[in-house]
């Protein structure tokens, strides 16, 4: 028997470990990113975010360029992925046959699951040549950014709007056609209000990943420290400027300032989620005490 | 009576407009995706030879292959499979059977959620303060941490819910024949739920395989055939990633040739997942 409670010890405490794991790695990243940091914060101060000064040689350092690319480029992918995976979902759920509902719908899964770097490389060979001839220059940009960013983020996205779209009873579409309302009447004032918790849910998940988005960018945004007045120069955000810079840098404040970056990027992204599950799960309880 | 039939005759125009433009959105995105894919695998196809698989890496001029980043990423990914599947499925474990306070279980799995979206770049600076830079050089192993870091919450959070979705009937069941707690979950649990956790598995194990980034200053890349972990580890996704930058025709080909075996790999893997998971709602 006292094989058996050793073992059973053994399983416990190897899973409480694990599953605090989770917790020590994450509290782990803050801190270490916030020590590493902290000859840049000491030096810059809160002016880094203001700053866009980006000059290793004089050793002055700001990151306001990259935190605008990162912003914009999300902004602009969201702006072109959330109408193009709407209309996939609408067209997947209301229009298509139902024998190429299960093809197309399977396909866009496995799209999903293509690597970033392969949508990287495509950029560049065969979106920023375009859109150079289009716009005139090389390309690089912001605009190309976030169109491969759009692209890449389609897949996820469109895959939750699709899913959530089918959980809409029937009953409920029946009914409203009972009355009388059109098939786009349906989709605006029923299907969209009721799945739209889910909806929000994949677009803020797939922000969180154009956000932190890392190679597909850093092929096509240009590197550049610049503030792009306009969408068509080349720019930077701040996962490109990690993995440009990150080998490079040569003294103490300049990888500082990379960490620091590191850490800006870090809590964008954990604000976004966190803002995300408290909403959401405010939305869901109280629709739980409205059906009660 | 005219005028209503105006009116029923303006909402249908407007709906079959709004039809129309989502249709042109889903085609448009639909053709965008499959124009990616398709010049991805003519153009790597045509990359493709059994010089990729037999040489290694080497200058531009000098007709390499990918032999040893190849297996470089295997070892990487793997290394990362063994050390992330059971942490993780353990950590899930403990959440759905063994956690007495509903309370902290909920913050451990809002943890996870917020890992699971934390950037992989992010993660890979950290391994950089915490591993490279201790040791003074980059490593394989670092490389194998940072990727079973991406990959633990989320077998954890599959496993957690797979788990929940074993009716608790069964667990009593067992209990009652006096096995003991572990057990019941080596041997009935997780029997129930082994579909569902095989395939967090393989989906974490996909999306790590296509990983750059937390490579970038972890493992970084080397040009030669290793095994030793303890140096830069060769990997694919890196190369490809150089090659596509460079100036050079041939590595530019030759990161079109590896994208494509990237690509096949993971769509396979992904495929798996399908098949596994149609079989097993049959069964139902």
């Amino acid at each position: 028997m006292s094989k058996f409670i050793i073992r059973e010890k053994l399983f416990f405490h190897a899973g409480r470990i694990f599953a605090f794991l989770c917790l020590a790695i994450l509290l782990g990243i803050f801190i270490v990113l916030l020590i590493q940091s902290l000859p840049a914060i000491k030096n810059f101060g809160f002016s880094f975010i203001l700053s866009s000064q980006w000059s290793p040689n004089q050793e002055k350092f700001g990151g306001l360029s990259a935190i605008y690319g990162s912003l914009m480029g999300t902004i602009l992918a969201m702006i072109f992925a959330i109408p193009l995976s709407l209309g996939i979902s609408i067209f997947l759920n209301e229009i298509c046959p139902k024998r190429l509902k299960n093809i197309i719908g399977s396909s866009i899964d496995l799209l999903a699951a293509i690597p970033s770097i392969v949508y990287g490389m495509w950029g560049l060979f065969y979106l920023t040549p375009v859109i150079g001839k289009i716009f005139g220059g090389m390309g690089l940009g912001i605009l190309s950014a976030s169109i491969i960013l759009s692209i890449m983020i389609l897949p996820i996205m469109s895959a939750i709007t699709r899913d959530c779209m089918q959980t809409t009873p029937d009953i409920l579409k029946e009914s409203a056609y009972a009355l009388g309302a059109t098939k786009s009447e349906v989709i605006k004032d029923v299907i969209i209000p009721y799945v739209k918790i889910g909806i929000i849910g994949g677009i803020i998940l797939s922000l969180g990943r154009a956000l932190g988005e890392t190679m597909a960018v850093t092929f096509v945004i240009g590197n550049s420290h610049k503030i792009a007045t306009s969408l068509l120069t080349p720019a930077t955000n701040i996962p490109a400027t990690l993995a440009n810079e990150f080998a490079e840098a040569d003294s103490e404040i300049y990888y500082s300032s990379l960490f620091y970056l590191a850490l800006i990027l870090f809590c964008l992204s954990f604000l976004i989620i966190a803002t995300a599950k408290f909403y959401l799960m405010k939305k869901i309880q109280q629709n739980h005490q409205g059906k009660k | 009576m005219k005028k209503k039939n105006l009116i029923i005759n303006k909402r249908m125009r407007y709906s079959q407009a709004i039809l129309v433009i989502s249709s042109i959105f889903a085609l448009l995105a639909l053709s965008i995706l499959f124009l990616i894919l398709g010049t991805l695998f003519y153009k790597g196809f045509h990359a493709l030879g059994l010089n990729i698989f037999l040489k290694d890496t080497a200058s531009p001029w000098e007709n390499g292959g990918l032999r040893n980043v190849i297996i470089g990423q295997l070892i990487l990914s793997f290394g990362a499979l063994l050390i992330g599947m059971p942490l993780g499925v353990l950590g899930g474990t403990y959440l759905r059977e063994y956690a007495k306070n509903p309370r902290l279980a909920n913050i451990i799995r809002n943890i996870n959620d917020v890992m699971m979206a934390t950037p992989s770049i992010v993660i890979a600076t950290f391994i950089y303060a915490v591993i490279v830079v201790p040791m003074g050089h980059f490593s394989g192993w670092a490389g194998i941490i940072a990727l079973s870091i991406i990959m633990l919450p989320i077998i954890l959070k599959t496993t957690d819910d797979m788990l929940s979705l074993v009716p608790d009937s069964l667990r009593e069941a067992s209990m009652a024949l006096g096995s003991p707690k572990y057990k019941t979950i080596l041997n009935v649990v997780y029997r129930g739920a082994k579909t569902g956790i095989l395939t967090g598995i393989l989906l974490a194990f996909s999306r790590i395989t296509g990983e750059v980034a937390p490579l970038l200053f972890t493992s970084l890349n080397s040009a030669f055939f290793t095994f030793n972990l303890n140096q830069p580890f060769p990997s694919l996704t890196i190369t490809m990633f150089q090659y596509a930058s460079s100036p050079y025709k041939e590595w530019q080909e030759l990161g079109f040739g590896g994208a494509f075996l990237l690509a096949l790999f993971i769509l396979g893997i992904n495929i798996t997942i399908k098949i596994i998971l149609h079989k097993n709602k049959g069964k139902k």
